[in-house]
């Protein structure tokens, strides 16, 4: 039975160590139920899935030298693409003005179910992708078909739409059509008709920083060359992304001088562009990461030091209640038992704290509400990091000898 | 007796190593933790022309109306070609200068030389003064050019240096995007942070522009932007010749005004624009107008990231819980001393000589904590590009006042934390304390 009266008239004893423990418990709690809900966001946020085959996939930022026809575009973005598909580590490749994920901007379309409704049923990116580009990606198709080649246009993508067929992902199309197929049904973008003739499996769109229309990507089929450059989207076999990293600059200077690959950063793996484009979340991840795990180390020091000061003071008690028959359990129970006490009202009060820490920060920073169960593991944390730092000075506790006390009477 | 003091002091200290090297470390962390957030809001929050922010602004134009996709009565934040062309016609405030982002490939004569892209803007010649950009050689170009759109460009420091090898090349040509340019100035080393001037929400920490040419002649030439270019949903236009005419907005547009009233002034002016455009037929709402300053637009734009006040924010909280922790192991260690203090008590030491040894101890530890706390802002300065862009995390240096800032905040601290144990102390009764001593 752990002696609950004593403990809490003892703490009346000493209030301003009590209070400076139950305070400190309080606001780390309030600092780090909140830096765990923001940690957890950005986490799924940053680590939500492109749909494309990552590991294998290199961009190069392909930019042309001169004023270039729209015809001279054309001709020369069909060579390089012919080039690049017949290397031996190439599987496929593309050319478009974006890739997922690729920044903050990108063109959107409001899709539209008929030609006169008042405003959009969805927002969705757009790719310009021709008969390469689901194999390049390595995106399933659900339903339906991949571009032939006598539907693609050759254009820029400022040229933006013209009637014809659409592949749209899984996302959009249950959208749009909820349970139905949407196979064979027509959409409206700008007054213009387009018809989809394929599903395919989610692939996140060309812009981050989107949440709601994230993966309701459509395929508009495009031979794209843009008189200025364009991106190469290339597919490496396996295994030979890193080497096609290196040489793909050599390799397109090669076919032809008259462009501008950076030396630094015109050739990218798609792992190293995505974790650039989310580079703010992963920092906010790993500065709140770190500061949590600080605040909870100096809280847990603070605690060992204010308890080894408190078993300190009470030596001679601690051999009295010895000496009248406690065991060392009895005294290590007491110790932990007042550690938790303390620290339970902590949490109740940080609790309180961290609601008013976040409804602050919805306030000037346009964070979501704090769910409970974040002040619940916080409490929960917090409370056993007591347990563990009185743990140690509990144990020095329970080791006094009965001695203590006639020892300390006398002197 | 102060030096009486800190002999003490020292050795009360070293007499209980650990928790005197907690409490240092409690310290140094919470200082190093604000004091490194700070240096970043600083930075990303700096005035980037403080002499001249005061008299530029960008006036805006709300040319969607009620209809917009957002809620909010807000007017997009650049402007639509026929616009700025309406405004420029009417010189309503000068200097003005129009601006949009562009990327050309530059060519350099010398055939040595490898072809570079050069990012940079489309602008008037009046930029140049607006802005105070400082020039190497030569300068902005000509009112004519300016008007008919001449082929003169303005280089940065970088491209100079690579097509010219930093000489003065001015009247020298360049070809850019296949068309050959006069150079008329060259810029010292000039990129004033956050990039205010246009986009500011997609490249507000960008490196140096390299290329400036007369917007006039990018619009001839039909320069594509590389910035971003707001349209209506239901836009159906395609190319070039359709965006001139458009209600589509990708350009920034910005003015100097000299004083309150020219403001004034001119907010009349574009409501009566507005107005004006309403009565054509363009606009059936009511003239929504805005004229910011630097640094309203700014605020505006909101181009302080967010993570640089949150960070901030949490690392106030955990000094904060350093500084409560740093009490409660203060009062358990002033109150170990208690004995100590009863027999300096009954000895003839008054309570303010008690307050004195104990601040002084205080101090000791602040001070320590202090010098490890610039140790570990100079390190977390460094880290900063772990944890924010690498652009954002480039621009902030651990300078003199704000490691004096470290050390200040240290001490501080420490005296704040030292202020009720020290008070707790001084109550010690010399009697009873040596009864049980």
């Amino acid at each position: 039975m752990i002696p609950f009266r004593p403990i809490l008239s003892a703490m009346t004893r000493h209030k301003a160590g009590v209070f400076l423990i139950a305070m400190q418990i309080a606001l780390t709690l309030a600092i780090v139920a909140n830096a765990i809900f923001v940690v957890s966001q950005r986490v799924a946020y940053l680590s939500r899935p492109s749909g494309i085959d990552e590991a294998n996939i290199v961009v190069v930022d392909n930019q042309w030298v001169g004023a270039l026809t729209p015809f001279e575009a054309q001709a020369r973005t069909a060579a390089d693409l012919a080039m690049l598909r017949s290397l031996p580590d190439v599987a496929d490749a593309y050319a478009d003005y974006s890739y997922p994920a690729a920044g903050p901007i990108a063109s959107v379309w409001a899709i539209y179910l008929s030609a006169d409704q008042a405003s959009p049923t969805s927002f969705s990116e757009p790719y310009f992708a021709d008969d390469h580009t689901l194999a390049t990606y390595g995106v399933r198709l659900i339903a339906g078909r991949n571009f032939a080649p006598d539907e693609l246009s050759a254009g820029t993508a400022s040229d933006k739409t013209a009637a014809g067929p659409v592949i749209v992902t899984q996302d959009l199309a249950t959208k749009l059509f909820s349970n139905e197929a949407a196979l064979g049904k027509v959409v409206y973008v700008s007054g213009v008709p387009l018809t989809i003739v394929g599903v395919m499996a989610n692939m996140e769109v060309p812009s981050v920083g989107t949440r709601s229309f994230a993966y309701r990507s459509i395929l508009s089929p495009t031979h794209l060359a843009d008189p200025d450059g364009d991106q190469y989207i290339v597919r490496a076999k396996p295994g030979q992304a890193e080497h096609l990293r290196q040489s793909l600059r050599a390799s397109l200077l090669a076919l032809s001088r008259m462009r501008i690959v950076d030396p630094v950063d015109g050739v990218q793996s798609f792992g190293a562009l995505r974790s650039k484009a989310y580079s703010r979340d992963s920092g906010l991840v790993i500065l709140l990461s770190t500061v949590c795990i600080i605040l909870m180390l100096a809280t847990t020091g603070g605690i060992v030091g204010i308890t080894i000061f408190w078993v300190g003071e009470r030596r001679r008690q601690i051999g009295v209640r010895r000496a009248l028959g406690a065991r060392r359990v009895d005294i290590l129970a007491y110790i932990l038992a007042e550690n938790f006490l303390i620290a339970a009202g902590g949490t109740i009060a940080g609790s309180a704290l961290a609601f008013a820490v976040n409804l602050a920060l919805m306030h000037y920073l346009e964070m979501a509400s704090l769910p409970a169960r974040y002040i619940a593991i916080g409490s929960a944390l917090l409370l056993i990091l007591g347990q563990c730092a009185a743990l140690s000075p509990a144990r020095r506790a329970a080791r006094v000898s009965p001695i203590e006390a006639t020892r300390l009477a006398a002197g | 007796m102060f030096f009486y003091y800190l002999q003490l002091g020292g050795r009360s200290l070293s007499r209980n190593p650990v928790v005197t090297l907690l409490i240092v470390l409690l310290i140094a962390v919470g200082v190093a933790g604000s004091v490194t957030t700070f240096a970043v809001l600083r930075a990303v929050s700096a005035d980037p022309l403080p002499e001249r922010s005061a008299r530029l602004f960008v006036p805006q134009i709300d040319n969607r109306g009620p209809n917009r996709v957002t809620t909010d009565r807000e007017p997009d934040p650049d402007m639509t070609y026929r616009d700025v062309a309406a405004l420029r016609g009417r010189r309503a405030a000068s200097p003005q200068t129009a601006i949009y982002s562009i990327t050309l490939s530059a060519v350099p004569a010398d055939l040595e030389l490898q072809p570079v892209s050069a990012k940079g803007y489309a602008v008037n010649a009046d930029f140049f003064r607006m802005f105070a950009v400082p020039f190497e050689y030569g300068g902005a170009w000509s009112r004519e050019s300016d008007d008919v759109g001449g082929s003169e460009v303005v280089i940065g420091h970088d491209l100079n240096r690579k097509f010219f090898r930093g000489s003065n090349s001015v009247g020298k040509e360049i070809s850019l995007a296949g068309h050959t340019y006069r150079v008329s100035g060259v810029l010292n080393e000039w990129n004033p942070l956050p990039r205010f001037y246009a986009a500011p929400w997609v490249q507000a920490y960008a490196p140096p522009a390299q290329v400036f040419i007369p917007f006039q002649r990018a619009i001839d030439l039909k320069v594509p932007t590389t910035g971003g270019t707001l349209c209506a949903f239901n836009y159906t236009g395609t190319g070039w010749d359709d965006l001139i005419q458009s209600e589509c907005s990708w350009i920034a547009f910005w003015i100097e005004l000299p004083d309150h009233d020219a403001v004034v002034r001119f907010r009349t002016y574009l409501t009566a624009y507005a107005e004006e455009q309403r009565a054509s037929g363009r606009f059936d709402w009511p003239a929504n107008v805005r004229v910011y300053d630097l640094r309203q637009w700014l605020k505006y734009m909101h181009a302080v990231p967010a993570e640089t006040r949150i960070s901030f924010i949490v690392a106030l909280g955990l000094l904060l819980v350093c500084t409560v922790n740093t009490v409660g192991l203060l009062l358990a260690r002033f109150m170990r001393h208690a004995p100590d203090i009863g027999v300096r008590r009954a000895l003839g030491a008054s309570a303010a000589a008690i307050y004195a040894q104990y601040l002084t101890e205080s101090g000791i530890v602040g001070l320590a904590g202090g010098l490890l706390g610039v140790l570990l802002t100079e390190f977390g300065i460094r880290g900063l590009r772990f944890v924010f862009e690498a652009r954002v995390a480039r621009i902030v240096h651990p300078d003199a006042g704000i490691l004096s800032v470290a050390i200040l905040l240290a001490l501080g601290v420490s005296l704040v934390a030292a202020a009720y144990p020290v008070w707790r102390a001084s109550r010690i009764q010399p009697a009873w304390q040596l009864k049980v001593g």
